[in-house]
């Protein structure tokens, strides 16, 4: 059984939101996980709540608040607008930002756990020998923090790819703008394609099984963690 | 140059206050010495820059880094400072190279620091290529200490870097800081609150979280004040800075010459001339009148008598004597002392039992 071209047009669009969501939130998400992670200010305990909300929320739920602020009378919407741009649903923009907001805290998470474990110690050691901010933020925190950004990418664009209820709410189902893989393969089960709906989710699932191994693949062992 | 280094600051903790107004001298070790949680710590944090203390005054040899009056506050990696934390803080990612280089470079590879020198008398030559979570201990240390001279910094602060290692790792790790001792051409503030290592280690000694707030002086006559002496544990001693004058090959002696008087102990290996400190507990000098005469006691010396206080234990006294320049300390019992009839002035002929030797 071979992949019809709509099911590659899905793979590619699925692929290309994957990489433009992960690229993103790497660099929105790490100055906020360092933040998260740094700061002592009262409002990070409200604002870790609201990055981790996705966690909880049932996809819809993000979805349709989404749908309704992208509107023609949400608030992104009337902004989106005056702009210029038009609105934001069932676009792929929109899909970029659903999706943004829905991986937030896989990419966070890790992140925030990595900069915490680092400590002070290390940063005042390479102030005392010179360092400035910047200059210790890539000799020291991104170096020592490798392992939690190759977690963050791999979880942030995994989720990504596996996203259905935020896609289906905001995106709804247009051939290479928002039809990506998961929503292929629910019409190919509408349609009683069980033989093509089998082939792509035996690629999402040959996938995700190597992503989970590249995610422990990583980690170090307890035993030698010391 | 030698303006010396100033602190002028306040540490306030919930519950805490220390004022530090120190005026120290411009080269050697000074140690500062006090029981944990005395602020000893956070005076190094704050000269660094680690910490802001609001208000005060640092400066280093005539390099002004924090003043109140001028508004000025130097951050931490513009001042030209080493530091090495009590546990060993290399990083994690870098070779033992990559550690050494990390300081060396950002101070534009110096073209004055002697970086085999630095190496050799740290004794690190062969760990340069290593990976640093395979080092001990001591080694750790030992390349922090490198790391931080290579920069060369204009201060050396050192907190308790000895404190965290077993015991064989600190009679490793002693003798390098002998060494650097003898080599540091810039001061170092040296935090510890183990006397031992102070009294091997420092010229200048400054005392934390004694009855009468923040003392501070030569190390030699601080130690062999009365007053403090309850700050110096149970152990009083003193310290004399010393010359190998003489080796006695027939008798295996060695004489070594101080301000006022000799010491002789075991034949010593080093050559005439070399200075070695010696430390010399109140527990190991007795007193009498008279020039002894028939004694087995080889360290002999006439003494005056300049004060007495109590001890902790309420036998004994102890005694603070002058023997040419050098102070000395005797821990003596209440009889005796009576029985002597000693007073402030007494002549007195001081029976040295031993010297240890510390450096």
């Amino acid at each position: 059984m071979m992949l019809s071209s709509g099911d590659l047009a899905a793979l590619w669009l699925t692929l290309r939101l994957a990489c433009t969501v992960t690229v993103l939130l790497f660099l929105l998400g790490t100055p906020l996980a360092w933040w998260l992670a740094r700061s002592r200010s009262p409002w990070t305990h409200p604002v870790a709540a609201v990055v981790a909300l996705p966690l909880i929320l049932p996809p819809t739920v993000l979805g349709f608040y989404l749908l309704v602020a992208f509107g023609p009378h949400g608030p992104i919407g009337v902004l989106t607008q005056s702009l210029g741009i038009g609105l934001l649903s069932f676009t792929f923009s929109g899909l970029v930002i659903a999706s943004m907001l829905y991986s937030m805290p896989f990419v966070i998470q890790p992140l925030r756990n990595a900069f915490e474990s680092i400590g002070e110690r290390p940063l005042e050691v390479a102030a005392t020998l010179g360092a400035g901010r910047c200059d210790r933020f890539f000799t020291v925190v991104l170096p020592l923090s490798r392992r939690g950004f190759i977690t963050a990418a791999v979880l942030g664009f995994a989720h990504t790819v596996g996203e259905f209820g935020v896609v289906l709410m905001i995106g709804g189902n247009i051939p290479d703008h928002t039809r990506v893989v998961s929503v292929q393969i629910f019409d190919h089960v509408e349609a009683l394609q069980y033989g093509q709906a089998h082939v792509l989710a035996g690629c999402l699932l040959v996938f995700s099984f190597v992503v989970l191994l590249t995610v422990y693949g990583s980690q170090p062992r307890l035993r030698s963690s010391r | 140059m030698s303006d010396g280094i100033r602190l002028r600051f306040t540490l306030r903790h919930p519950g805490f206050a220390l004022d530090v107004d120190l005026a120290l001298p411009g080269r050697g070790i000074t140690a500062l010495f006090g029981p944990s949680g005395c602020g000893k710590t956070s005076c190094l944090r704050a000269i660094a820059g680690l910490d802001r203390v609001p208000g005060g005054h640092v400066s280093i040899n005539g390099e002004t880094w924090q003043d109140q009056s001028q508004h000025r506050f130097v951050p931490v990696h513009e001042r030209s400072v080493g530091y090495v934390f009590q546990e060993p803080s290399l990083f994690a990612h870098l070779s033992v190279q990559g550690n050494l280089d990390y300081g060396f470079h950002r101070a534009g590879r110096p073209r004055g620091v002697d970086h085999a020198g630095i190496v050799d008398m740290l004794d690190i030559g062969g760990l340069l290529d290593r990976r640093t979570e395979g080092l001990s201990g001591g080694e750790r240390q030992r390349v922090a200490i490198a790391r931080a001279l290579l920069g060369q910094p204009r201060l050396l602060l050192l907190d308790e870097p000895l404190a965290a290692l077993d015991a064989t790792r600190k009679a490793e790790l002693l003798p390098c800081l002998a060494r650097l001792h003898d080599h540091l051409a810039i001061p170092a503030i040296y935090v510890s609150h183990a006397l031992d290592e102070v009294a091997q280690l420092a010229d200048h000694l400054v005392l934390l979280g004694g009855a009468d707030g923040v003392q501070s002086g030569l190390l030699a006559p601080m130690l062999a004040r009365l007053d403090l002496a309850s700050s110096f544990a149970n152990d009083p001693c003193v310290v004399i800075d010393t010359v190998i004058g003489a080796h006695d090959d027939d008798d295996h002696l060695s004489r070594l010459d101080f301000d006022g008087g000799a010491l002789f102990v075991a034949r010593r290996p080093e050559t005439i001339g070399r200075r070695l400190r010696y430390r010399v507990h109140a527990r190991d000098v007795s007193l009498t009148l008279h020039q002894p005469e028939a004694t087995s006691i080889l360290n002999l010396m006439p003494a005056r008598v300049i004060a007495v206080t109590d001890t902790e234990t309420p036998a004994h006294v102890l005694v603070r004597l002058q023997a040419g320049e050098v102070p000395l300390l005797a821990r003596i019992s209440r009889r005796s002392w009576n029985a002597l009839q000693l007073e402030s002035g007494s002549p007195v002929w001081a029976q040295i039992k031993s010297a240890a030797l510390l450096a």
